[in-house]
């Protein structure tokens, strides 16, 4: 498939968003029941904005995917049989649910709701925050099933997608949040930007794990469509001498990244790289020095390193359609 | 319930294109809006079409035989393109089968496009809406027209009348016949899209000749030629005849 810029940050801009969000209100369960020290009202807040800012600019992105945006209103319509319609329904809902935190946080209007057994209060911030952390599962699921459910492009036909798009996208969240931290420590709260680093490390050695079993996965793929089937001929020399157009077509546009092996080969060292393998240096230092410059630096790189990711998810998909389409002549 | 559906001889075809040009022709000219096309003089000329020919060659040289392939919507009876679209612009007809884009409610996400395995549908670039094979549904049902002409642009176009058109759901129609008796098969089955478009194979005509066919029963000892001629005095067959 070719990589659609537009879809690459998409993907990866709501990812960041849903995780920094994720982690914020991780950081809020604990503090809640007294494992962590409560942050003032005014961490949550920004931290919630910062999370909204990055799901503005997915959703702005998302729009340059379009013919014509200005119907986008339409998509919202067949959520009972598209993933895409789900996911544009379950976006704004998110990003809705996230402003309600940071405005319960920002403008201190927390009234409690219920009390838990043990004399927890359960004020709006939390209930809003727990709302909010379903829909960003929600949101994953929608985005990553968009590819997954495809039953043809066996690269993506997988549970894997799912698992992939939830950890990477939780994982530079998690690390976004570490760096935001180190500028809230004071003097009566210290920073919670190790608490973050650790959780990034897990996430991103899942990440690890998930990603290189998708790269071990579709390494092995058989292709189920061949030019036999494709053309209903049994011979097993068949080859392509024109495909109707000699200028290409959108076919020819859309289906194939047009990049060469060798560039295939070199960005997925690259990404993991990039995406993995520096970032947990640079969270594991952090573990016991928690530096702004380090986690700053592990978040771009990380972020770099998913583009990548991206680029190469989009890539590496190899469409039945292409069969058609081998040869111009 | 109806399918309306083609069924294109790939042993009668002969790669001549007068179906993509017709196609092209009637469905560029019709009140949906043209077909757009991009530098059609140009270096890089590229259009919209419903409806390609391609070719494909079978067989290492000398064995070898020169397939043309025409390609278009094949109105799947279970179309993959169709759920996946968010907006409700594609569709498949209750009454007929025909699956359809709506020009009006197209965002043109081109997510149908990644959903159809066979490459059927192309995005107009001018127009940034999805476009596809509409079985020339503003003419099949066109009562101005002369009933022999409500056909679908390219079954009319074909010289050698290697496109039929009909419903693959009545069993005597010309097409559910052609897919019967003429060995008619789907493409990409493995998807389970079942298309409603059908091709028929390529057929050899060959006459098998056994061996003992080549030999003479009365030639008990396998000498081929003329038989030596009896002496005038040996008996003959029939004891009329005599040399
Ligand atoms: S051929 Fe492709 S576009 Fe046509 S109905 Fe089947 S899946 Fe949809
Ligand atoms: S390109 Fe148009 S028809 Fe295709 S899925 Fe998107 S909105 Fe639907």
């Amino acid at each position: 498939m070719k990589p659609a810029f537009s879809v690459i940050f998409l993907t990866t801009l709501i990812g960041v968003g849903q995780g920094l969000f994720l982690a914020l209100y991780t950081q809020q369960s604990y503090a809640l029941f007294g494992l962590l020290p409560l942050q003032d009202d005014a961490f949550y807040a920004y931290g919630s904005m910062l999370a909204l800012l990055f799901l503005i600019g997915g959703l702005a992105s998302s729009f340059l995917h379009l013919g014509h945006p200005e119907r986008a209103w339409r998509t919202a319509t067949q959520w009972r049989t598209s993933w895409l319609s789900r996911e544009v329904i379950a976006l704004p809902a998110f990003m809705g649910v996230v402003f309600v935190y940071g405005m319960t946080n920002l403008l201190d209007f927390r009234p409690v709701l219920v009390i838990l057994r043990g004399g927890i209060p359960v004020d709006l911030s939390i209930v809003s925050g727990g709302l909010g952390t379903l829909l960003a599962f929600v949101l994953f699921v929608c985005t990553a099933m968009i590819y997954g459910c495809l039953r043809f492009l066996r690269e993506w036909h997988s549970p894997l997608t799912v698992i992939n798009f939830v950890l990477l996208g939780t994982a530079s969240g998690f690390v976004l949040a570490a760096f935001y931290a180190t500028f809230f420590a004071t003097n009566y709260s210290p920073t919670q930007a190790g608490f973050f680093a650790d959780w990034a490390f897990i996430i991103t050695l899942l990440g690890l794990f998930g990603r290189s079993a998708s790269l071990w996965r579709n390494a092995r793929l058989r292709p189920t469509s061949t030019v036999q089937t494709a053309i209903g001929i049994k011979h097993p020399n068949i080859v392509q001498k024109s495909q109707g157009a000699m200028g290409g077509s959108f076919n020819t546009r859309e289906f194939f990244h047009g990049k060469s092996p060798a560039f295939l080969r070199a960005i997925k060292p690259a990404f993991l790289v990039l995406a993995f393998a520096i970032p947990l240096l640079l969270l594991f230092a952090a573990h016991s020095h928690p530096a702004a410059w380090l986690l700053g630096t592990a978040f771009v790189l990380q972020y770099t390193g998913l583009l990548a990711e991206r680029w190469y998810f989009f890539a590496e998909a190899n469409h039945p359609q292409n069969l058609y389409y081998q040869t111009i002549g | 319930m109806t399918q309306l559906a083609l069924v294109i001889d790939l042993n009668v075809c002969v790669g001549c294109h007068a179906c993509v040009t017709s196609c092209k022709e009637w469905n560029t000219s019709g009140s949906a809006g043209p077909l757009c096309d991009e530098n059609p003089y140009g270096a890089d000329p590229t259009g919209t079409f419903f409806n390609r020919v391609q070719t494909f060659e079978v067989g290492q040289y000398p064995n070898t035989e020169t397939v043309h392939f025409p390609k278009s919507c094949l109105h799947c009876e279970d179309p993959p393109c169709v759920p996946v679209c968010p907006t409700g612009a594609s569709y498949k007809r209750k009454e007929d089968g025909i699956v359809l884009v709506d020009y009006d409610k197209c965002i043109g996400c081109k997510y149908c496009s990644w959903a159809c395995p066979y490459g059927a549908r192309e995005l107009d670039e001018k127009q940034q809406v999805m476009k596809k094979c509409t079985l020339c549904v503003d003419r099949i049902y066109d009562t101005t027209l002369p009933e022999r002409d409500r056909k679908p642009s390219c079954v009319l176009a074909c010289p050698t009348s290697a496109r039929l058109f009909g419903d693959v759901h009545d069993e005597e129609s010309v097409v559910s016949k052609a897919i019967r008796e003429s060995a008619g098969y789907a493409l990409m089955p493995e998807w389970g899209t079942h298309p409603a478009n059908h091709y028929l194979p390529r057929r050899k005509t060959s006459l098998k000749i056994h061996v003992d066919e080549l030999e003479r029963v009365d030639n008990p000892l396998k000498v081929d030629g003329k038989l030596p001629k009896p002496q005038k005095s040996d008996p003959t067959l029939d004891d009329v005849t005599s040399w």
